[in-house]
């Protein structure tokens, strides 16, 4: 294996665990505040699909990543909505969004380019799949130089994602509140914590950053939409949440390993894997379930996740 | 007095599934108008394409029959209080095992060898939903998440198995292909145009009475055996379950079991129905995600179940005829995304009337 390679690998990682590192972010978010949000997958298909569209109709990519995180937050105020107010059950919700989203970037595709499957390319002016001009000078660097020329400006964001979101989980004020909300509603509601208005926050944050990972996915990595271009990645952010035990640096780790799998399968025949590809495909989703079965350290979420909260109840 | 009482139970249970139904079809109609077509042509195409002939009918039953078998699967673990997002990987696992089972037992006759194939599938099915239930019951892992988890790790190892093991190339040591061997003529199921020709070109096949019996079963087994009160009880109130005497972890365990034996039961049927092997595909292939559907408008009933599945199955199958007719396919998802949130919204209705009761009985100690 020639050092080439070995960049190339690294580059394709940190690319691939983009999407994901976003996604797993909108997914602590929601999940700390006590919405399980298993929309993910649905709302990354709609910033995939309207970032293309936005950027499509306005030309301009930026414009298109700003649709996908406002359609991102307009989707999962669904969730939210029925979620919070109806006390609806989060996992069933979250499943509609997911056909929804499906079948409505499905229906607008046909509508606004007259064709199914995928939308066309978008001109290379309006691409966001390269490294920005911007930080051209990183590419000087001897050695490393070559990874950061492969990157593209979200690989920077998600790092930055990263870090805003530790800080704000555990560092403000407000982190400490959605912690509370989603470990004890009661108790938070009983010190004057608003639980409605902190989850209503955490699951746009969630929709925000999900609309995000989408517009990688799209406009970050193609160019294009693909019709079910998500293809379970919001499922292994989700899963990327849990074995980063709700935190936004280990999920960051997680989504980084799961990032490097997806990079060894697809290149494994460059490198000379003899492991078939399905296994490579099969072990986020295997690790997650070891977590969560506490074979690897043991993965708890914020007790009340998943829970809807009732005010005066019992 | 006792049929008005029965009359006004089963009007309160369909209300909202009937009204979720209403609306789906009305945004449906939305979506269709903005597209430039006409709604009464679109559902007239959806209805006629789907039901007029016995033909089309017959089409509509073959879609109906693996998600009949998913939204019971479904039903059965909310009635425990679970929520099995994985039958889909249990499908998935139940059609690879069916085409193991075909083969191994290639030998043996028409009857004995689809009995050999649908237990395998159920087997199999049950099997993978056991993961998520053991962990459910013993450590007390979420089931939503172990089951998104093992759905796929089911269509991976489903696709490695259909490319390494069950391969023509391996097996009959012919070239490769992107599938597992078929079954032999013996493991198929007959397909109703051969009892009642005027089915003629569509693939409904026997699979449906398979499902309609287990409809069947499960109606006995949750209502009329302890087996099913002990269920029951654990899915309403877990607690009162336990000092009752009931013990929790092994009724998790069960219903986790049964739900995925019927779901595997529905790969393994589609497989002797109508597919005979199993591609590698990167897709789910879907059945599951709509059984949630198809459970939740049949509000967790068997007998709801029959008609919800048929709503789904037409649903799934007008959509073709909606697209010749130049209408986007995609309207049907979103009549079935709009179904589910709003039967979601049925949850909180539920709430709303026991708080309007709360208001007019005030209990004594609200306050913990």
């Amino acid at each position: 294996m020639n050092f080439t390679i070995i960049i190339a690998l690294i580059a394709s990682a940190f690319r691939l665990a983009t999407p994901l590192i976003f996604a797993s972010l909108g997914g602590t978010f929601s999940e700390r505040s006590g919405v399980v949000n298993i929309a993910l997958e649905g709302i990354m298909l709609m910033g995939a699909f309207f970032s293309v569209l936005i950027t499509y109709l306005y030309g301009s990519a930026w414009l298109g990543v700003g649709g996908a995180i406002l359609v991102g937050i307009v989707t999962s105020l669904l969730l939210a909505f029925m979620a919070i107010h109806l006390l609806a059950n989060q996992v069933v919700v979250g499943v509609a969004i997911n056909v929804l989203a499906a079948s409505i970037t499905a229906y607008f595709l046909e509508m606004v380019w007259k064709r199914s499957g995928q939308t066309t390319s978008l001109p290379k002016e309006l691409s966001l799949t390269g490294n920005p001009q911007s930080l051209a000078f990183l590419e000087k660097i001897p050695i490393l130089g070559d990874l950061f020329s492969r990157f593209t400006p979200f690989v920077y964001l998600a790092f930055v994602a990263v870090g805003v979101s530790y800080y704000v989980l555990f560092k403000t004020p407000f982190g400490l509140r959605v912690r509370a909300v989603g470990e004890h509603p009661r108790a938070a509601d009983t010190l004057g914590i608003n639980v409605y208005k902190t989850r209503y926050i955490c699951v746009m944050i969630s929709g925000a950053l999900a609309g995000l990972a989408g517009a990688t996915l799209s406009l970050g990595t193609i160019s294009l939409f693909r019709e079910g271009m998500s293809v379970g990645k919001g499922f292994i952010a989700l899963a990327a949440m849990i074995f980063g035990k709700w935190h936004p640096v280990g999920a960051m780790f997680a989504c980084l390993f799961f990032g490097f799998t997806e990079a060894l399968q697809i290149q494994a025949q460059t490198i000379g894997i003899k492991l078939a590809p399905e296994f490579l495909q099969m072990l986020p989703y295997v690790a997650t379930i070891f977590a969560l079965a506490g074979v690897v350290g043991k993965a708890t979420g914020p007790a009340s996740s998943g829970i809807p909260y009732e005010k005066g109840e019992k | 007095m006792k049929g008005e009482k029965l009359i006004k139970k089963i009007w309160n249970s369909m209300k909202f599934p009937l009204i979720a139904i209403v609306l789906g079809f009305l945004v449906g109609a939305i979506f269709i108008i903005a597209s430039d077509n006409s709604p009464i042509v679109a559902y007239q195409a959806l209805f006629q394409g789907s039901l007029s002939s016995f033909s089309s009918f017959g089409e509509t039953l073959y879609k109906t029959t693996p998600i009949l078998f998913t939204g019971l699967a479904i039903a059965v673990a909310f009635r425990t209080g679970l929520f099995n997002i994985g039958a889909e990987g249990q499908y998935i696992v139940g059609a690879i095992s069916a085409v193991a089972a075909g083969w191994y037992f290639q030998g043996l006759p028409h009857l004995p060898l689809i009995i050999a194939i649908v237990i395998s599938g159920a087997l199999a099915g049950a099997l993978w939903a056991s993961i998520a239930g053991f962990l459910k019951a013993k450590i007390g892992v979420h089931e939503v998440i172990t089951t998104i988890m093992l759905n796929y790790t089911a269509l991976h190892l489903s696709n490695y198995i259909a490319k390494a093991v069950l391969n023509p190339q391996v097996l009959e040591g012919t070239e490769k292909k992107a599938h597992t061997v078929s079954l032999t003529d013996a493991g198929k199921l007959t397909k109703l145009n051969e009892i009642i020709p005027q089915f003629e070109y569509s693939s409904a096949h026997t699979g449906i009475f398979i499902a309609l019996a287990m409809v069947f079963v499960i109606y006995i087994l949750l209502f009329k055996t302890s087996i099913g009160y002990e269920l029951r009880s654990v899915g309403k109130n877990p607690d009162a379950a336990e000092y009752g005497g009931i013990n929790k972890t092994k009724n998790i365990i069960i219903s986790m079991a049964i739900s995925g034996s019927l779901a595997g039961m529905a790969g393994a049927v589609q497989v002797a129905g109508l597919l005979y092997k199993v591609s590698q595909t990167p897709n789910m292939p879907g059945y599951g995600f709509d059984g949630i559907a198809v459970a939740l408008v049949g509000q967790n009933h068997p007998i709801g179940i029959i008609f919800s599945a048929l709503l789904f199955g037409i649903l799934s199958n007008g959509s073709r005829k909606m697209q010749i007719a130049g209408i986007p396919k995609e309207i049907i998802g979103i009549i079935q995304g709009v179904i589910i949130v709003f039967v979601a919204a049925d949850q909180m209705s539920k709430i709303l009337e026991k708080r309007k009761k709360a208001k007019i009985k005030p209990k004594e100690g609200d306050e913990k």
